[in-house]
């Protein structure tokens, strides 16, 4: 009792109105990532000189993430002419498959920034539930919008997101 | 009991001061308050809730409550280089399928983290992987109820840009308490493009790195002389030049006699070793491993998945359609040896093979045996047990995989998968001893229509066939995404070729949800197996249910 008591209090108080704010504001956590070639780099690094920036997390072994990289991958010329956006896929593949990360990119022929979050602690750090799950930051580094699962046919709203962040407007989703 | 309860005062008092001092800042300046910087609190939220329907035909148990819940949120504070964290999980009680230590309610996970531009310190809880993880691994898998998280002290630290050191002690997680056992670690890498200017530009890429890690629990065994201190070192390298990569570690640990042994003194050791090539459509890659002796926990006679400090990889392809997942492989700490192979190759788009998309195939070979070994006859007064014969391959079969799968999307309204493969299973290493060896074929075809934007019918039909444990199976799914909000799913297996025609069960299941944004919610009702489930557009690494599922989940 004492336990639900303490964790209620905790959420109440730290859920207290002036904390409270959307996901406008936020920054990337800086945690340490893998590139497919073995170097560590932070994800406080991430930047694409003002332009929006997609971040994706994604492993190996689930269809619908592939099935969402392939679909922006088929248009991605497009998407970084028309708004500049650039994607970085982060993989939560384990040891057991973190080696075929960067063979599955190359043989997609997926031309995005590839990192592996082998223990998940940038996962952990950006709340990511299920995936895939993508973000959307804008120009200053901040997350503007996140969104979880791939149906076909829903990257035609991640650009609408995309256009609209790059054009400064605000996203109210 | 009477200290827990004033310490239990001492925290619930700051916290409602916390609580108290946030009212009035909030109500002192709320507009100004955004210039203030006081930090962000960001978070996310999981419940799954279960009402039971016994069905004695598939051994489908009820619950006496009638209905189980687990649940747990994730708060994260953030304000400059400080960032604080708790878990609240709760276990009303625990649903039926997941480790059934986790009992009640409480607040197991939580941390505190300073990370200044190359020191980070953090105290509390956390999760850490060290190389492949061959030494140490603490991890956590919500949804399977894995957590190891380590709590204590971790220190990382990069003196020089190109290195990285970290040191840490704790004591393992077991449901809501700690193992009996300490775990101290260090762990050092360098990068040798970054480390040294001279090879900045060179196009080769070198990675070393190398760990200890070192495990106490007092000896109270009234008849072995056990060692107290248990050590596990690993050395490994990682290097990339153009589009070939290679990558390997090699673990020594020193004698651990344990029930995962039967105590015997024997040294353990695993090698794990990953190469690859890759270019624009096309990519082969390569990796074996042999593991000897390597199971490492921070108690010597926990079982199952409880304070495992090291992690051995299976490096097996993971499936995730629910009949090539029916016979997974598990690597096999006490002894085994893994290889995989696998090629991707990409038929380029406006070709004969290619057609309007492009084609996509992938070939991969995968299998585990076991060691080669000899028994050490006669009196053995060290309690060794066997000799292992480094580059022989052992007689039994593990597990074979050969799998073939084909990805074509045809036009903007249809794409589809197919896939076979060929799997050999020894069911009595991995799952339960007694048991014959499985030999199956399975068949998969999963296709979808688009019927609009963000609207799609999805089928899953599939076949597994085999003479041994309950022989044939189907399984249907159809998946209807009515738009970026809804789906719904039904779906079943079918036990058709079971030799008992009174055993040839249907499993049906439907599922509905609703997704907005990173709210997401999801009822499903019927038998489900254990495994990575994917639907709705999600995967999620799922225990065995029945009954009726409520998924509610969210991050903010």
């Amino acid at each position: 009792m004492k336990k639900i008591f303490l964790g209620i209090l905790i959420i109440v108080g730290f859920n207290n109105r002036y904390f409270a704010q959307n996901s406008e504001g936020r920054v990337i956590p800086a945690i340490d990532l893998k590139t497919v070639d073995g170097k560590i780099i932070s994800s406080s690094k991430f930047s694409n000189n003002g332009k929006p920036m997609i971040i994706d997390f994604w492993a190996t072994w689930c269809k619908p993430c592939k099935k969402e990289l392939d679909a922006i991958s088929e248009d991605y010329t497009d998407w970084t002419k028309e708004t500049g956006v650039k994607l970085i896929a982060i993989s939560i593949d384990e040891s057991r498959s973190s080696g075929k990360v960067g063979t599955d990119a190359k043989s997609h022929g997926w031309d995005f920034e590839v990192y592996i979050d082998e223990n998940q602690d940038f996962k952990r750090a950006m709340n990511v539930g299920d995936i895939p799950q993508v973000f959307v930051i804008n120009g200053n580094g901040e997350i503007v919008w996140q969104h979880s699962g791939y149906i076909d046919g829903s990257e035609a709203h991640l650009l609408e997101i995309i256009k609209k962040v790059e054009r400064g407007e605000k996203i109210v989703d | 009991m009477k200290k827990n309860d004033a310490y239990l005062f001492k925290i619930t008092a700051c916290l409602v001061a916390l609580f108290i001092t946030n009212i009035i800042l909030a109500q002192v300046n709320l507009t100004g308050i955004k210039d203030l910087n006081i930090g962000e609190v960001h978070g996310n939220f999981q419940a799954n809730a279960q009402y039971y329907i016994a069905d004695s035909s598939i051994g489908a148990e009820a619950a006496a409550e009638k209905m189980l819940m687990n649940g747990f949120a994730n708060i994260i504070f953030t304000k400059g280089k400080f960032t604080a964290g708790i878990r609240y999980e709760s276990y009303l009680n625990g649903l039926q399928g997941y480790p059934a230590g986790y009992k009640g309610t409480g607040i197991p996970y939580r941390f505190a983290t300073y990370k200044s531009d190359n020191l980070e310190v953090t105290v509390g809880s956390f999760y850490e992987q060290f190389g492949n993880g061959l030494t140490l691994r603490s991890y956590e898998e919500r949804n399977l109820g894995l957590d190891n998280a380590l709590d204590g002290i971790r220190l990382k630290y990069e003196p020089f840009k190109g290195l990285y050191l970290k040191g840490l002690v704790g004591k393992q997680r077991l449901y809501f308490s700690t193992g009996p056992g300490l775990v101290r670690g260090f762990d050092g890498e360098i990068q040798l493009n970054e480390a040294f200017k001279k090879l900045a530009d060179k196009k080769t890429i070198v990675t070393l790195g190398a760990s200890f890690v070192s495990k106490y629990q007092s000896d109270q065994d009234p008849t072995l002389v056990l060692p107290q201190n248990v050590g596990n070192s690993a050395g490994r390298f990682a290097i990339a030049r153009n589009n070939f990569k290679i990558n390997g570690e090699y673990a020594y640990k020193i004698n651990d006699p344990s029930s995962d042994n039967n105590f015997n003194y024997k040294y353990g050791d695993a090698a794990l070793l990953q190469a690859s090539y890759a270019v624009k459509g096309f990519a082969v890659s390569l990796s074996g491993s042999r593991i000897d002796n390597m199971s490492y926990r921070s108690d010597r006679t926990a079982t199952l998945t409880n304070l495992l400090i090291n992690y051995i990889p299976a490096l097996p392809m993971q499936h995730s359609y629910s009949l090539l997942a029916f016979y997974p492989y598990a690597s096999q700490a006490k002894g085994e040896m893994e290889f995989s192979s696998e090629v991707k190759y990409k038929f380029k788009k406006e070709t004969f093979l290619g057609g309007k998309y492009g084609t996509e195939i992938t070939i991969n070979y995968s299998g585990a045996n076991s060691l080669d070994t000899t028994h050490i006859k006669g009196a053995d007064i060290k309690h060794l047990g066997y000799t292992s014969n480094y580059i022989g391959i052992g007689k039994d079969m593990y597990f074979r995989d050969l799998y073939l799968e084909v990805y074509k999307k045809i036009n903007k309204k249809w794409k589809g998968t197919l896939i076979y493969s060929y799997r050999e299973y020894n069911k009595s290493i991995i799952q339960k001893p007694g048991s014959p060896n499985i030999y199956a074929h399975i068949a998969i075809a999963d296709i979808t229509y688009k019927i609009k934007q963000e609207s799609a019918l999805r089928l899953e039909v599939q076949n597994l066939s085999t003479k041994q444990d309950h022989q044939n199976w189907a399984y249907a799914l159809l998946e209807y995404t009515i738009n970026e909000n809804w789906f719904v799913a039904t779906g079943d297996q079918y036990n058709y070729g079971n030799e008992y025609t009174n055993e040839r069960y249907h499993y049906y299941m439907a599922n509905i949800g609703y997704m907005k944004n990173t709210n997401r919610i999801i009822l499903s009702c019927g038998k489900q197996r254990a495994g990575i489930f994917c639907v709705g557009g999600v995967c999620r690494n799922v225990p065995a249910s029945n009954g009726l599922l409520l998924t509610v989940s969210s991050s903010f």
